[in-house]
Order: structure tokens, then C-alpha cells, then sequence
């Protein structure tokens, strides 16, 4: 690990400001993906200035009944917050299902939507990997891809984004307030997280010095009733080899809004749009769920050595609506 | 680059200085000689370097020492002053280790769990998140899944699991 400074934060405006001025510095958080990247040779910052210390660790209801978590809200935090279990339980189980009680003591909400992949390419600097070192190849291509992409991959990446948190949020409709050195904008969770294309190394959409303050989730109807669900190698603390988030409102016997994330498929979380437009607008039946699934999935494109993901991701979908309804009868 | 950092550890105040690289277990076992807390993966993955900051059980091999300026720190060895603290009586009494590496690290992440299920906070296997939660409810699915983030190589977890049950009572 190179020699670095650090300097708490004493507003973000100064944070962002510090940050934005030295190409070498980042920010650091509850620190459980950036100090492993630093033990590893990922990442090499020169400076890190630590937002844990600004007060952006608030879970506040805004005037039109949505709920804003401050992104240094700690993940357990979110979790164990009765508004958040209350009213959008898929986010809470989301957490939940993330690392370990340890790690979720620490990790932050705006460091849970940058962490980055864990393709163990990407984590290896001895191979190469375009997502590490722009043009030098992709390793994961023709080697192990048991936990890599079936949908939005390209010829440079096929990694996916680790987090179960973002999953949910994405389904949730959430928006991600950020204060970058031009000002204060928010971006949706789904626009937040890019597909690789020829540029695996840009994670997201934010530049160098940008700050995620705190993440917004909109008083929706149908999160209350809305689940997510996580298929992996082992029952507990491990990634997703797919997973899904959903929401459904149910009216009258019909369905009023569907909202679908799939995690564990792709480099961002997967909003599920072409299955959501099969599932509104008629009655929630097992033969709509499987329709559903299918418009979704049915060009997905897997590897060699992950084709069990596609009917996994199918299964697991037609799964979760199922419990929803079940719960809403 | 070197920092000074006082940090209160086991009810003490210690203060040293440290290169900002320095994690804080390390800081604990190679500066201030606090060797409870067991340096396994140093990657977050094994829990037993787990300690009780400010109260709440983490990993200390994922931070670095200089952030937790002024932090509060409770490792196994210090949980219960000189005495013996109940979840420890518990692991000795359902024989909850066999070469004792991860012991410090399964206490601690113990004894912070209950914490947790004693404030109310859901875990992963609880059917309905937005439901109560009582101490009453930690069956053993609930303590294996809340205890996942402490690996034991012997395998111990069977006698883990009821020495949890039974100092959770």
C-alpha cells in the first residue's frame, strides 16, 4: 500500500471540493471495499478524505411521505429502521442479505452502491482485466464465470455489480442525491450504474469528486408490498448468483404498478421493464409471472459456464411474485 | 504518513501513533500489545478479528486506525473487566472451539449479535421484516444466520450455536 494522507471532512461542500482538486485523492466511508482494494493494489489513493464524519447519518421522512437515508447511514442502520422495514420491507431484506452483521456495522449506503465487482479477475492483479487496466483484456471471458453477466455484458466486461442493496432501490424507483464541484443533482438509482460497453473501467456515471449525500426513496404504494429474494452458494454471507426485487400493486383483482430488479445478472442492477409491461394492467396469475420472466429473460445472453443463471433468474422471479400475491390475498 | 490517535481499549485510555496504513487491528496487536482480537483473512471474510466499537461489533481488519480516533473498544478480552463474562462461561461450558483462533472473534460477534435481536433489528431469516423482533424469537436458524460472518476451521459450530442459545437466555 502507497503512503497516504487523511483528513476528516468538515462539511461536504469542503470534502468535495478537496477531492475534486487532487486526481489521487477519494473518499473514504465505512471503508469495508476501499480498505480491501487498498490491501490488494486496486486502488492506490494518495489522500482520503473520511465522510463518516459529516452528518449525513439521518433517516428523515420528506414532506410528500418518501423517506431520505443519509449516505452515511450505516447499512445495519437502514436495516433495523422500523420506517424502512414498515414500508419498504424489499429494501430492508435487501440489506439484510448483504455481507455479514459485522461488515454491515460499518458499511455505508453510499458506499454500498459504489462498491465494486467482485469478478476475482477484476480482484487479481496478476491477470488482466479491462475494468482495472483499460485495453488489457478480459480474463473472465472463456475462464470462470459462475457469478458473471447474462444481460447488458460487451466483448470487454462481463462483470456484475455486487450489491443487493442497489437491487432494491432500483425496483424502488430510489434517486441518488449527489453534491459534485458544479453544484447538486440527483440521479435515479437505475441511471446511476453503467452497462460496461468498451469503458468496463466507469462504474457509474459520477466524475472525480462527486459525493452521494443521501439516497431518496418516493412514497410508492406498491413497496409495501414488495419483497426480495436472494439465490447464492451458500445459505449466508455470500454475493448473489441471481437475485430479485419486486413490488406489486394490486387493485381489484388486477395489477396496478409492478416494479423488478434483477441483482446478480449484470454490471448494474437490472430493471426488469419488459417483465414489469407484462405483468400491469391484468390479474396477477402464475401464466402472466412465467410471461413475464420470459420477455425479460428471453435474450439474455449467457456464458459458458453461467447458462443455469437464466431459468435461475426465471425461477427465482416467478417465485417472488407468487409470495407478494400470496401475502396481498 | 504518521497520525496520533488516543483510542479507549478494554477501559483504558491508550494513546499511540500510528502510519495512516495501519488497520486497527493492527494498531491493537502489533502497538498497543491487545492480541485478543486474531488476525485470520485481513480481508473482512473470517470475523476473528471482530471487537465491540463504540458498543457495536465490526471487523477491524477493514479499518484503518487513524479514522477511529477516539473510538471505544471492547475486545474479548476486556468484556468483562477481570471477571468472565456470560457468553464467555457459555462457550467453555458447551465446549464452543476447538483450537480457540476464531474463539475471541465468535465472543465478541456474540455478544454484539444479541445486542442487536435485543434492540429488535430482523435478520435475513426473519420471516417478516417488518415485524417485531424479540430475543425470544433467536432459535438457531436466527443465530446461525446472524453469526455467518465468523468462520471456525475445526468446525465447532454445532457447540457454538447452543453456547449462543443458552447465554442469550
Amino acid at each position: 500500500m502507497i503512503p497516504f494522507d487523511y483528513q476528516p471532512a468538515e462539511n461536504a461542500e469542503g470534502a468535495v471540493a478537496t477531492v475534486a482538486r487532487a486526481p489521487e485523492a477519494t473518499f473514504l466511508g465505512g471503508g469495508t471495499n476501499l480498505v480491501d482494494h487498498m490491501k490488494l493494489g486496486l486502488a492506490r489513493p494518495s489522500l482520503l478524505v473520511d465522510v463518516t464524519t459529516l452528518p449525513l447519518d439521518r433517516i428523515e421522512t420528506l414532506p410528500d411521505g418518501g423517506v431520505r437515508i443519509g449516505a452515511g447511514v450505516r447499512n445495519s442502520d437502514a436495516a433495523a429502521h422500523p420506517t424502512i422495514r414498515e414500508r419498504y420491507p424489499a429494501l430492508a431484506e435487501a440489506l439484510l442479505s448483504g455481507a455479514s452483521g459485522q461488515l454491515r456495522n460499518l458499511a455505508t449506503t453510499g458506499g454500498n452502491l459504489l462498491q465494486r465487482t467482485r469478478c476475482v479477475y477484476f480482484q487479481d492483479v496478476t491477470t488482466p482485466c479491462n475494468k482495472r487496466e483499460p485495453g488489457s483484456g478480459c480474463s473472465a471471458l472463456g475462464g470462470y464465470t459462475r457469478y458473471h453477466a447474462i444481460l447488458g455484458a460487451s466483448s470487454d466486461c462481463v462483470a456484475v455489480h455486487p450489491s443487493d442493496m442497489a437491487v432494491a432501490m432500483a425496483a424502488l424507483d430510489a434517486v441518488v442525491q449527489v453534491t459534485g464541484p458544479g453544484g447538486q443533482r440527483d440521479i435515479p438509482v437505475v441511471d446511476l450504474h453503467r452497462l460496461p460497453g468498451d469503458q468496463p473501467h466507469r462504474d457509474t456515471v459520477l466524475s472525480h469528486g462527486d459525493l452521494i449525500t443521501a439516497v431518496d426513496l418516493p412514497p410508492a404504494p406498491a413497496s409495501r408490498h414488495s419483497r426480495y429474494r436472494k439465490v447464492r452458494d451458500r445459505a449466508s454471507y455470500a454475493f448473489a448468483l441471481v437475485s430479485v426485487a419486486a413490488a406489486l400493486d394490486i387493485e381489484d383483482g388486477d395489477v396496478r404498478a409492478a416494479r423488478v430488479a434483477f441483482g446478480g445478472v449484470s454490471h448494474k442492477p437490472w430493471r426488469a421493464r419488459r417483465a414489469e409491461d407484462v405483468l400491469v394492467e391484468g390479474p396477477p396469475t402464475e401464466s402472466t409471472f412465467w410471461d413475464a420472466a420470459e420477455a425479460e429473460l428471453s435474450d439474455a445472453e449467457p456464458l459458458r459456464g453461467n447458462e443455469f443463471k437464466v431459468p435461475l433468474a426465471r425461477n427465482t422471479l416467478v417465485s417472488v411474485l407468487r409470495e407478494i400475491v400470496s401475502e396481498q390475498r | 504518513m504518521d497520525a496520533e490517535i488516543t483510542l479507549r481499549v478494554d477501559g483504558r485510555p491508550r494513546q499511540c501513533t500510528v502510519d495512516t496504513r495501519t488497520t486497527l487491528l493492527d494498531t491493537l496487536r502489533e502497538h498497543l500489545g491487545v492480541s485478543a482480537p486474531k488476525k485470520g483473512c485481513d480481508h473482512g471474510q473470517c470475523g476473528s478479528c471482530t471487537v465491540l466499537l463504540d458498543g457495536r461489533r465490526v471487523t477491524t481488519c477493514l479499518a484503518f486506525a487513524v479514522a477511529q480516533n477516539g473510538a471505544e473498544i471492547t475486545t474479548a478480552e476486556g468484556l468483562a473487566g477481570d471477571g468472565e463474562h456470560p457468553m464467555q462461561r457459555a462457550f467453555l461450558d458447551h465446549d464452543g472451539f476447538q483450537c480457540g483462533f476464531c474463539t475471541p472473534g465468535q465472543i465478541c460477534s456474540a455478544v454484539g449479535m444479541v445486542d442487536e435481536a435485543r434492540a429488535g433489528w430482523p435478520s435475513a431469516v426473519t420471516p417478516d421484516v417488518a415485524g417485531s423482533v424479540d430475543i425470544d424469537d433467536l432459535d438457531d436458524a436466527e443465530i446461525r444466520e446472524r453469526m455467518s460472518g465468523n468462520l471456525c476451521r475445526c468446525g465447532a459450530y454445532v457447540n457454538i450455536v447452543s453456547a449462543i442459545r443458552e447465554a442469550a437466555r
